[in-house]
């Protein structure tokens, strides 16, 4: 090839491809080994948790050495055939190394994504365990309501056309339903520590997206379906309860709390709501 | 396969109108298409730039906003637009429709597409979309805020679920629509082009695997933009004509209950959407890829490494982005045993992407590199290829997915991967190509001072953003305020949004290098990379017909760089045998 303009420099600028990339892939590396405090997931509070957590870390090592060595195979390439008077080696490819590498990525990819799968099963194959709580949560712009069903234990009928937050029946609970005399509902979630919680997730509009970071949990709510999950948390504790799906414009102050508590704490809480209930 | 006759049954218009307006020329069709992607992209950028300061600085005062302040209504309209433009014009438009347009005819020996009028139309069609999607701006209540997913009912039951989904979705949904019809024509014409008109001896196997990259690109084109048209249909007659395909019965909206509509569901709009969804990654990223391959070769003076499998690779991914779309409704309240099968299937299109990086690096190994800007293009796709490839195996499992769905996780993945890697793979392209096309060579310093910007400035932004994912942070929020545990992320948002700052401006540089060299660059000889494909074979820019006349016949692959024994180190794909060794 005629030298022409740009060209000059060729051990330079293969010093520097190279250089960057393997200062690039060790700060990669770092900052995902260090796993710094202000950007790592907070502490799991379910069994379910650490099962994702230690998922994402199979995953983690696994990519991160498919990284290091894609990276610095390629600044070593790159370093490597900078023009140095070498003549090219001339080849088209080779079979055998092609063979084995799509044997090693099935094998790597394939095989990782059929471990994770149990952490899915458990979360969704499997219904709530018996005696659970029930609990739903129904979003709405901009707010999440949740409700229990009271000593009862039957949900009261909610109607559309009853629904009005301003004079505090965000729900459109039906007074005459006496089923629904007793339906708690409440701007935040209370459980009890330890119990298993069945979630009635719900929403009255548009799509939320029901997202606790601590329970790894996250579901959309869609119109017109109620979507069952559930879920254990064994650690006391105030959680945020975020909205992840675009809902509209207060999409990123959507947001409740989870107060995981102990079965004490709990029934006293319930028993509060129940007595401001029958004095209105 | 049918030839073109050459002696000219199209003739070089005169007139101005004819010849660069509504022009039949697929080498002015391409450069109108590139125009269209650079004024987009620019304009994409700038929204982006708007929506980085607001997340650092809420209360500053900004033009184009009401009483100086971002509401958050203006941010997510900005979000919308950010990836609508971005997708639709910038991604879907300047690999395949800008370059494919133009050097696609040329590649195989063609005088121009199979259908030149309607080659014009699609354009034309292209750029009516635009105008209509931008407009979405400058109604009552603005741009729409529902993101360029769209999802119904936020997109669906109009100005009351929120500002800018009364006129400014309905601008949206039609110009997107209109968008899709002039991509299925561009489709049509591609396929049909490198289908029929290749030239004689251009065979399957002797194709460049930058025309591959186009034919695998034009039919994953014509399957996913039809799909996409049917649902803007659907969602326009919720919209207009009181049907409910995507909205269901008994919804109430801030208290209003919305008696019209009953029976829809959401979630079919997700699947319609995500059917497109997916491939359109591809049909953004597969024209990088053939177009890094054809790079790395042409510069490493050396045959790609394992062509057949790069083909074998390109037509796996385009038929396994067909089967994959669910990967995006882990969460979404579809059955979670089909996200079994989705999560397995996506895994393995690991598997063909990870062939391509490793052939890539089999590309430039024991070979004799030359570092022209365009290469360092091409070395750059690879490496955020492999960066925000990998991020994806995270999110291909459900259960991690229940943590990182819609957060900036995701945000970090498809940036690096579908926007940025194939930015890289559009950079690439223009300074490889450029001098093919205007006749005139980009400036090879500036360019390499606007590569080392970009890179590093690229790697600045969407890094960290992984960070802020794990943290949880969702996407599309307009304020970190509303969120307690977003608080101690601000230096994260703080950091990136200056790296943004730096790497847009530093995107001036490279409109000062393509306008200026566009004037006054140095004149471009006819194969001024020594590559070896039929595009250096004619001048630059080539002639109205291309081959003025000459009908071309190839003789040999696309990569025939320093073959042993031959004289020079690269062997043009039109050269008799007789001819090789031999000067030319």
């Amino acid at each position: 090839m005629k030298s022409r303009s740009g060209e000059t420099g060729s051990t330079a600028v293969a010093f520097a491809m190279a250089v960057f990339l393997i200062i690039f892939t060790a700060v990669t590396v770092y900052l995902f080994a260090a796993k710094p405090t202000w950007g790592w997931f907070p502490p799991p509070i379910t069994e379910f948790g650490k099962q994702i957590d230690a998922q994402f870390h199979r995953t983690l090592v696994i990519t991160g050495v498919v990284f290091v060595l894609a990276q610095l195979g390629l600044a070593l390439a790159i370093f490597r055939s900078r023009e140095h008077g070498q003549k090219v080696s001339f080849f088209e490819g080779n079979s055998a190394m092609e063979f084995f590498w799509t044997l090693a990525t099935v094998i790597m990819f394939v095989g990782l994504g059929l471990y994770g799968e149990h952490a899915w099963a458990e979360a969704h194959f499997q219904g709530a365990a018996p005696g659970a709580l029930q609990v739903e949560i129904t979003g709405q712009q901009f707010t999440w309501n949740v409700r229990y069903a009271g000593p009862d234990g039957k949900w009261g009928e909610t109607r559309p056309e009853l629904v009005s937050a301003s004079s505090g029946n965000p729900l459109g609970l039906n007074p005459r339903d006496p089923a629904g005399k007793d339906d708690v509902v409440s701007p935040v979630m209370y459980v009890p520590v330890g119990r298993e919680v069945e979630l009635l997730i719900r929403t009255q509009d548009v799509t939320h997206s029901f997202y606790v970071r601590e329970l790894r949990l996250k579901q959309d709510a869609v119109p017109g379906m109620v979507i069952h999950m559930h879920f254990n948390a064994t650690i006391p504790g105030e959680y945020e309860i975020a909205c992840a799906e675009l809902c509209g414009l207060g999409h990123y102050k959507m947001r409740s709390f989870l107060n995981v508590v102990s079965e004490q704490e709990f029934d006293k809480w319930m028993q509060d709501q129940e007595t401001a209930l029958q004095q209105q | 396969m049918v030839t073109h006759e050459s002696g000219g049954h199209h003739h070089p218009p005169t007139g101005f109108i004819r010849k660069y307006i509504f022009s039949l020329d697929h080498k002015v069709i391409g450069i109108q298409y590139y125009f269209l992607a650079l004024f987009s992209v620019f304009l994409g950028m700038a929204l982006s730039m708007l929506m980085r300061i607001h997340l650092v600085w809420p209360n500053m005062k900004l033009p184009f906003t009401s009483g100086g302040q971002m509401t958050p209504e203006q941010y997510l309209a900005l979000v919308t637009m950010h990836g609508s433009i971005m997708v639709f014009m910038v991604l879907t438009t300047a690999p395949q429709s800008g370059f494919g347009n133009y050097i696609l005819p040329i590649q195989i020996g063609a005088e121009d597409m199979a259908f030149p009028v309607l080659n014009m139309l699609s354009f034309w069609t292209t750029f009516l979309s635009l105008v209509v999607l931008t407009s979405a701006f400058f109604v009552t209540g603005g741009a729409p805020i529902s993101g360029w997913t769209a999802y119904p009912p936020l997109s669906a039951l109009g100005q009351i679920s929120g500002p800018g989904e009364g006129a400014g979705q309905t601008l949206w949904v039609i110009g997107v629509a209109i968008f899709c019809i002039g991509s299925l024509l561009g489709a049509l014409n591609f396929i049909t082009t490198t289908v029929d008109l290749r030239a004689k001896g251009m065979t399957l196997g002797r194709m460049p695997l930058t025309l591959w990259s186009w034919l695998v690109t034009a039919v994953l084109g014509l399957l996913a933009f039809g799909v996409l048209l049917a649902a803007c249909l659907l969602l326009l007659l919720d919209r207009l004509a009181g049907t409910s395909f995507f909205i269901p019965g008994g919804l109430v909206v801030t208290d209003t209950p919305i008696v019209s509509h009953t029976g829809g569901s959401p979630l079919l709009w997700q699947h319609l959407f995500w059917f497109f969804g997916h491939p359109e990654v591809y049909i953004a990223i597969l024209p990088g890829m053939g177009v890094a391959s054809h790079i790395l070769s042409t510069f490493s003076r050396k045959p790609v490494f394992g062509y057949k499998a790069m083909v074998g690779a390109l037509c796996a991914i385009g038929f396994l982005g067909f089967c994959v779309w669910g990967h995006h409704m882990f969460i979404s309240g579809m059955s979670p045993y089909s996200a079994f099968a989705f999560s397995l299937l996506t895994m393995t299109i690991g598997v063909p992407s990870a062939i391509k990086t490793f052939n890539w690096l089999g590309t430039i190994w024991g070979g004799k590199v030359h570092f022209t800007t365009s290469m360092l293009f091409a070395l750059g796709f690879v490496s955020l290829f492999v960066t925000g490839g990998l991020s994806g195996l995270f999110l291909a499992q459900p259960s991690i997915d229940l943590y990182l769905h819609d957060t900036y996780f995701v945000v970090a993945h498809f940036h690096l991967i579908m926007g940025v890697a194939a930015i890289f793979g559009i950079f690439a392209a223009t300074y490889f190509w450029f001098p093919k096309m205007f006749g005139r060579m980009l400036n090879e310093t500036i360019g390499k001072i606007h590569f080392w910007f970009t890179f590093v400035g690229v790697y600045c932004i969407f890094m960290p953003m992984h960070f802020l994912g794990l943290a949880g942070h969702p996407r599309r929020y307009a304020d970190t305020t509303g969120v307690n545990f977003l608080a101690p992320l601000h230096p994260v948002h703080y950091f990136i949004t200056m790296a943004a700052m730096i790497t847009i401006t530093a995107q001036l540089l490279f409109l000062f290098n393509f306008l200026y060299s566009l004037k006054a660059g140095e004149k471009a000889a006819d194969n001024p990379w020594n590559a070896t494909t039929l595009e250096w074979s004619v001048p630059s820019p080539p002639p109205f017909d291309n081959f003025a006349g000459h009908v071309p016949v190839v003789y040999r692959g696309p990569y025939e760089f320093s073959v042993p024994g031959a004289t020079e180190d690269y062997i043009p794909q039109h050269l008799t045998p007789e001819r090789v060794g031999k000067a030319h």
